[in-house]
């Protein structure tokens, strides 16, 4: 580690310095590393985090019932990092897991800068398992933060025995000048399905760092869709590992990227076995100074033939000024696969407006229209009904 | 299923393919000794009779490389180079000048007739049958550092064409290289090109005067002969304003079992309504069955459209090389220009490949098209690297991309790393790629219909790249498409 790195690593770190060896060759990645090109994190050089301090009960239960969450069967509240038990429930069926000492990088996130700063800082986060052959319902999990130069670095991690189901909303919000760092670690079993909601509706001036990497046993299913809305700079990182045959994932996702703020997706998604399918569809919407990112890898080893692998990736630029870099990717070493991606960046459909605008809809109007029907398709995705509504409330317009 | 696991077979039967261009000729060689400091670099340019100006250059270029590192983000792998232990300046031996064909030895001459080549100027009409038309072309041929024979000079003169190896234009035309050498690809642009700035010995000049149709198709031959040495040669074309022309590139190399250097650097300038087609077939030496020897092939392509309306095409057919490693791009800073980028990559053996293109759209209306074939098979790997980059004042630019893969066999790889860039919001970005094998149904199509396995093969492949191979020459889409299937010989079928 080069001082500088080790120094801003340090001011980064502060309280938990000495955990800093864990990501070896540290320091925080600037735009010559790769991975983090079009997201260097100097701006977050050189302020001192400081741990959360924990928030009044009556005000997190103020903003969580602000939220109008869709019916759920449970209820999983975090404040400042910290569990507010008081505020959370659980199905029976469920059980929360005693926080082990965890403070190692799971093996499919090895050397992520993500997730080696949450190995670092660690803070216990929920442990939901829901055994064989239960359906557990929606579980909503709301994580909210406040105050300015401090830091949260929650560690959640969900397994799903053989044939589980579960669907969780994975609700994200605070105010202030914050960083998050959380970390889920995701264990679906064969046959066991997860469909993870995670809604990033951070503060505008907040620094986010999540990330989320699932295992995904035969015949599993892990579905995600991330909704990006929030954070000054703010990456969600997802990786996945379809490790069983016939197992499936999808990682979809929308940003929506305004102000002079950063909005990153960045997805791995690595076939592992054969016979596994992967879909996924990221839509941004770019306006003002926003600026979006989407980086998508699909790795197919030379053992898992038939892989069948899509990737779509489209842009709309509403301003002058937004920018989206985009790098799909694909790296394969299997012959008998089916993988295409396809990306595409542009201004709204001139046709398309006119055809609106000829049919007496005003110019904002039919914009607006537009938009929104290009979000709609990526929502639809989603495939519990209440959660789609709930989400298409969050989209600016009200789709 | 029969037709994979006979695909498979055949795949390992590939290596014994023969590598058609892997003799070696006997020409007595001068040699600068080996190494690399800065009186070989004195050495180089004093042997070329080079002014002040351009040993300055050099050593400048030579000064920043020694402080610059080999590039490692490529998804290549090979043993450290050892820059010293190579020649860096070999000439074949001539009793004079090479001006005249007849002084040049004639075991060259044979070898080039090899290559088939026609270099004699009465057999320089290279009719294509049927084409009724015949048309010439003009030869620079380059044999290891030097060239050794360029055709048709005085058809060209009198069009007002400049084409004449670089060294000799260095000395005769010192304002126009002085103008624009180094101005598309900065001397310390990337580890590669400074090496190849410090130390190129020859390569082609090609000038068109404004409004001047190129009366015939350029065309250079490198060649790679001599043991332990490196190939750096330097292309500098300029079309002027409206003038048209297009230039071919071939290229082939013995077969040695020691990996050979070919770094090199060609920089086109297209001003305004200018059009350059650049074509390359490279068919260096790829290696043994067991990935021993071929040539690494470390190149810096650039183009820049500076006037309006200007367009550059780069064609590349890349069968050979054990290594290859390069990005023909465009830069797009005239209103209205045009860059395309056309490639088909093959890979067999263990060859390795990362190679793409960059369009950079600097001006409003500008517009781009990549289309890029991959082909792995063998134990090879190969990657689409590419970038297309819409700057805030390229206003209504547009890229079409397309990428597609075709795997043969189960030990190879292929990669597709694309970077979109986009600060504009009137621009409209297309990017597709597809990774897939030959499908069963094609083959037995075709199989049912009496081809053989490899015909059928060598059908679909064929098919897969007609978008690019059309985009050739004539006489030269015919020997990319042999070349093809000689790549691809026993990998199929």
């Amino acid at each position: 580690m080069s001082e500088n790195s080790a120094a801003a690593w340090q001011a980064l770190t502060g309280r938990a310095g000495e955990r800093a060896a864990l990501l070896g060759a540290g320091g925080l990645p600037t735009r010559r590393v790769e991975a983090w090109h079009y997201t260097p994190l100097q701006s977050l050089n050189g302020i001192a985090w400081q741990e959360a301090p924990a928030l009044d009960a009556a005000t997190v239960k103020r903003r969580v019932e602000g939220l109008n969450l869709p019916e759920h069967d449970g209820l999983l509240v975090f404040a400042n990092g910290r569990f507010c038990k008081e505020l959370s429930h659980l199905p029976d069926c469920m059980d929360v897991q005693e926080y082990g000492d965890g403070s190692a990088v799971q093996p499919l996130l090895a050397g992520r800068f993500s997730a080696g700063l949450n190995a670092a800082l660690r803070q216990p986060g929920a442990r939901l398992h829901v055994p064989a052959g239960t359906d557990a319902g929606l579980i909503v999990m709301v994580s909210l933060t406040e105050g300015d130069g401090v830091s949260t670095h929650l560690h959640h991690s969900v397994t799903l025995d053989e044939g589980a189901q579960l669907t969780l909303l994975d609700v994200q919000l605070g105010t202030g000048q914050y960083l998050t760092n959380p970390q889920v670690d995701v264990h679906c079993a064969d046959k066991a399905h997860l469909s993870h909601i995670t809604q990033q509706a951070e503060s505008h001036e907040a620094a986010r760092l999540a990330i989320v990497g699932a295992r995904v046993g035969e015949r599993g299913n892990y579905d995600s869709f991330t909704l990006n809305q929030g954070g000054v700079l703010a990456r969600q990182e997802v990786v996945t590992q379809l490790s069983g045959p016939f197992s499936n994932t999808n990682v979809n996702a929308i940003q929506l990227v305004d102000g002079a703020r950063l909005n990153d997706l960045s997805s791995m998604i690595h076939h592992a076995s054969p016979d596994c399918t992967s879909r996924q569809t990221v839509r941004s919407v770019l306006s003002e100074n926003g600026q979006g990112v989407f980086q998508g890898k699909i790795l197919v080893d030379r053992i898992a033939q038939k892989t069948d692998g899509y990737q779509m990736n489209q842009a709309l630029l509403l301003s002058e000024k937004a920018q989206m870099n985009s790098k799909p990717e694909l790296e394969i070493y299997a012959d008998d696969v089916k993988c295409s991606h396809g990306a595409t960046v542009g201004a709204l459909d001139e046709d398309q407006l006119f055809y609106l605008r000829s049919r007496g809809v005003q110019e904002e109007q039919a914009r607006d229209m537009l938009v929104q029907a290009f979000l709609l398709e990526t929502v639809e995705l989603v495939e519990h009904e209440s959660l789609r509504d709930y989400l298409l409330k969050a989209l600016p317009g009200h789709v | 299923m029969p037709a994979v696991s006979e695909t498979r077979e055949a795949v390992e039967k590939l290596a014994r393919s023969n590598y058609e261009w892997g003799f070696e000729t006997n020409v007595e060689m001068d040699l600068a000794p080996k190494g690399l400091n800065e009186d070989i670099v004195r050495l180089i340019s004093a042997r070329k009779k080079e002014p002040q100006w351009m040993l300055d250059w050099r050593l400048k270029a030579f000064r920043a490389w020694q402080d610059m590192s080999e590039p490692d983000w490529a998804k290549i792998r090979h043993p450290p180079i050892d820059y010293q232990d190579a020649h860096y300046f070999a000439q074949p031996k001539k009793k004079s000048g090479p001006k005249s064909l007849d002084e040049v030895d004639p075991e060259l001459l044979r070898t080039y007739e090899k290559l088939g080549i026609p270099l004699h100027e009465q057999e320089m009409l290279v009719g294509v049958e049927g084409a009724g038309q015949k048309t010439p072309v003009a030869v620079d041929a380059v044999f290891d550092s030097v060239s050794v024979a360029t055709t048709f000079r005085k058809t060209l003169a009198e069009a007002g064409v400049i084409f004449c190896p670089i060294s000799e234009a260095i000395i005769e035309h010192p304002e126009l290289v002085k103008k624009y050498l180094g101005t598309v690809v900065p001397v310390a642009d990337n580890f590669f090109s400074a090496l190849n700035s410090a130390v190129f010995t020859d390569g082609s000049f090609v000038y068109v005067p404004k409004g001047v149709r190129c009366p015939m198709e350029l065309s250079t031959y490198f060649r790679i002969n001599a043991r332990n040495t490196g190939q750096f040669e330097r292309t500098l074309i300029i079309a002027e304003d409206q003038a048209t022309v297009s230039y071919l590139e071939g290229c082939t190399a013995p077969q040695r079992d020691e990996n050979q250097l070919h770094a090199a650097v060609v920089e086109l300038v297209a001003m305004e309504d200018a059009f350059i087609k650049y074509s390359t077939v490279q068919n260096w030496y790829p290696g043994d069955e067991n990935g021993k020897g071929g040539i690494y092939n470390f190149v810096t392509k650039r183009g820049i459209c500076k006037g309006d309306r200007a367009r550059i095409s780069w064609t590349q057919v890349e069968t050979g090389s054990a290594i290859t490693w390069k990005y023909p791009s465009c830069i797009l800073a005239g209103k209205g220009s045009v860059g395309e980028f056309y490639s088909v990559a093959v890979t067999n053996g263990h060859q390795q490949a990362d190679t793409g293109t960059k369009m950079i759209h600097l001006a409003p209306d500008t517009r781009s098209t990549i289309v890029a074939k991959t082909i792995s098979a063998g134990q090879s790997d190969s990657t689409y690297r590419g970038l297309v980059r819409m700057q805030p004042k390229a206003r209504n630019g547009r890229n079409f991309t397309q990428c597609d893969s075709l795997l043969i066999g189960d030990q190879c790889g292929a990669h597709t790393v694309p970077y979109i860039e986009s600060r504009n919001m009137s621009v409209r970005i297309e990017h597709e790629a597809t990774t897939s094998k030959i499908s069963e149904d094609q083959l037995f199509y075709c199989r049912s219909r009496g081809f053989s396995e490899e015909e059928a093969v060598g059908l679909i492949v064929n098919g897969f790249c007609r978008e690019v191979l059309k985009e050739l020459p004539m006489e030269f889409a015919v020997e990319a498409q042999k070349l093809l299937q000689i790549s691809l010989e026993g990998s199929v079928g």
